[in-house]
């Protein structure tokens, strides 16, 4: 990576109630980047940015780093956090309806995130809603801003989530899941809206889905996450065409097809540690058809693939191209 | 041969604007026909509000149709409520998308996967317990777990107790309604392997309603794709999915995001789908429809034979052996 990262994550790691969400994340944003987070239910790809922005509750024991340009986040002054939450970060859920409040119109909604960012009030803040508004393709959006969230579809409001998001003109988007509440042709819209946003603001982003097809047309690279760590990190064509992680090859045999013959899917067997019960060294080694021994010694470490090409896998040596 | 049929089914339901706001007719299905053979699948695909769900109850004989018929084995779907319905209930079963919300959380798996046995009369007691063993055996799920309750079970494990009491009644059609939609890839793999394991084995026919494209390429013999209450294509599913003729079925077809190049461009639609209450004239696709011309405002596009034998509603898509 040539230039100083955005955001720096160095060893972060959650406990609720003493069992482990996030056992130990490395990972950095570049400015501009875009970053996918792919795993499945649980594996701590939500938790990391929660934990990251000081958003989870009390309960949460969080240790480990995370800088936004140099300046450490966790356990900073809420001061510090008002700031950098909806302003340099801003984040956008999958359920964009319970995110909005439904008792206010959502042009005020907008204007609130404008003021509390850019100081911006009355006539200005009317105006720069209304730019906002177009930016997102809201259409008609002189008359929209008055409506509340039940009046609009589920993708209108994703897009009215992310027209606040830019209202505090973020450095970095989070994105968690933003098209999974939305039907196929919404979806395409609003990825190509991210898309498209990107291009003109310059923000990084970072796409957390569970979806790998969702991550593999936005991202330039790709974090495979399981059990609360990353397993694979790698230039999301890569990824793709030469998986190496035992893990992301299982994930994406289980995938069915869209084009090609039908072949029988190949399913991970088992399910997900649970956290009072994780496996002493790698936590997929149960389910890992080329498990061996040594596997359960210790929490394996990153082994280069190729240049910027990450897995953490002690039996790489076996994983040879498909 | 034909296990259900549907034939020209509408379902209407009256819902009112405002409190005082006179009834308005929603044709939630309207003028569907389609058929499913014994041990295939028929997979329905569409977005929310397209009628897939209330196609799959009224297969199921939950609702009736406000116009068109049902037939199951050869004879008409009886009137709900009746003896005869009843009866008739144990050889079509729902799968839901939310096994826990259709199961009951006080019972036990064991207990709700006898049930439908107890209701039906099927066995003696001890006749019941042994085919609730070997229910479970054949969903994939330890024996240890019959003793369970639901929230003591993974996702997973819940798909396949649904299933086991869904199989109980050796039923001839299951429906399923987005039955994998809520579970992890890993997991959705070995539910989808078991469904088609299940269906060789016990020669049950499916229809399986998704908004997955990909699942339903997986599991269908057959595929209709459905929208708001209509089918607008209805083939093979190689067909559909490597060559959408459809502008719509296109449109969905290249919206799947996929790893790798994609075969079809992608065609973005603008705006969201239309209200059902609220259909548009013609061809209720049209105002999204990027290639629409003005006679699709006008008159709405029969279900009729494209070249290959596949059924498609569209203008602009000539008909087998004629002009468009």
């Amino acid at each position: 990576m040539t230039s100083a990262p955005l955001v720096s994550i160095r060893d972060l790691r959650v406990a609720f109630h003493g069992l482990p969400a996030l056992r130990g994340i490395d990972l950095d944003v570049a400015p501009g980047e875009a970053v996918g987070l792919v795993g499945e239910s649980g594996c701590g790809k939500s938790v990391t940015w929660l934990a990251a922005l000081g958003l989870l509750p009390a309960t949460a024991t969080i240790t480990g780093s995370v800088t936004l340009d140099g300046t450490e986040l966790l356990g900073a002054a809420p001061a510090v956090l008002d700031r950098v939450r909806g302003g340099r970060v801003a984040m956008i859920f999958q359920d964009p309806a319970s995110a909005l409040n439904p008792v206010k119109r959502v042009g005020v909604q907008v204007a609130e995130a404008l003021r509390l960012h850019r100081g911006l009030d009355g006539g200005a803040a009317d105006a720069e809603v209304l730019r906002l508004f177009d930016q997102v393709g809201i259409p008609d959006a002189r008359r929209r801003v008055h409506i509340y969230p039940h009046e609009m579809s589920g993708g209108q409001n994703q897009r009215v989530m992310i027209a606040m998001a830019l209202a505090g003109q973020p450095e970095l988007l989070v994105a968690d899941e933003p098209t999974t509440a939305l039907d196929a042709t919404i979806q395409a819209q609003i990825l190509d809206l991210l898309r498209r946003l990107q291009q003109e603001t310059g923000m990084a982003l970072v796409l957390i889905s569970h979806d790998l097809g969702v991550v593999a047309e936005m991202c330039r690279r790709v974090c495979v996450m399981y059990a609360g760590r990353i397993v694979e990190q790698a230039p999301s064509d890569t990824l793709f065409a030469d998986p190496r992680h035992p893990y992301t090859r299982g994930l994406l045999a289980a995938l069915p097809d869209m084009v090609g013959p039908r072949r029988r899917l190949e399913a991970i067997a088992g399910g997900v540690p649970e956290p009072w019960n994780m496996p002493p060294g790698c936590a997929f080694a149960p389910r890992c058809a080329s498990a061996i021994a040594a596997c359960d010694a210790a929490i394996p470490v990153f082994h280069p693939v190729a240049p910027g090409h990450d897995a953490a896998c002690i039996r790489l040596d076996a994983m040879v191209p498909e | 041969m034909t296990l259900l049929s549907l034939d020209g089914v509408s379902r209407v339901y009256a819902t009112r604007r405002g409190i005082i706001g006179r009834p308005v007719p929603v044709r939630a299905v309207d003028q569907i026909s389609l058929s499913v053979a014994p041990g295939r699948t028929l997979g329905i695909v569409g977005e929310s509000g397209c009628g897939k769900s209330t196609t799959g109850r009224v297969a199921l004989g939950i609702e009736r149709p406000s116009e068109g018929s049902v037939t199951f084995q050869g004879a008409a779907m009886p009137t709900p409520g009746t003896p005869a319905w009843r009866r008739m209930r144990g050889r079509l079963q729902l799968v839901p998308q939310d096994p826990l919300g259709a199961m009951d959380r006080r019972l036990t798996i064991a207990t709700q996967v006898e049930e439908p046995l107890i209701i039906h009369a099927i066995g003696d007691k001890s006749d019941r317990r042994d085919r609730v063993q070997a229910l479970l055996r054949d969903v994939g799920l330890r024996a240890d777990l019959a003793e369970r309750h639901p929230h003591e079970l993974s996702g997973g494990q819940r798909q396949r107790a649904v299933l086991a009491r869904a199989l109980a009644t050796d039923p001839a059609l299951l429906v399923c309604d987005e039955p994998v939609s809520a579970l992890d890839v890993s997991i959705q793999a070995q539910v989808i392997n078991m469904l088609t394991d299940l269906q060789e084995a016990r020669g049950i026919a499916m229809l399986f309603i998704s908004h997955d494209l990909k699942v339903v390429r997986q599991v269908s013999h057959e595929v209709a794709v459905m929208y708001l209450g209509r089918i607008v294509e209805h083939g093979d599913p190689e067909a559909i999915f490597a060559d959408p003729l459809h502008p719509y079925s296109r449109a969905l077809v290249s919206a799947i995001p996929v790893p790798g190049p994609r075969r079809i461009e992608r065609v973005v639609l603008t705006g969201d789908p239309p209200n059902p209450a609220d259909r548009p004239s013609g061809c209720a696709f049209h105002p999204r429809c990027p290639v629409a011309v003005a006679a699709c405002a006008v008159t709405t596009p029969d279900l009729r034979p494209a070249a290959d034998g596949r059924l498609v509603a569209c203008h602009l898509v000539p008909a087998a052996g004629g002009t468009a």
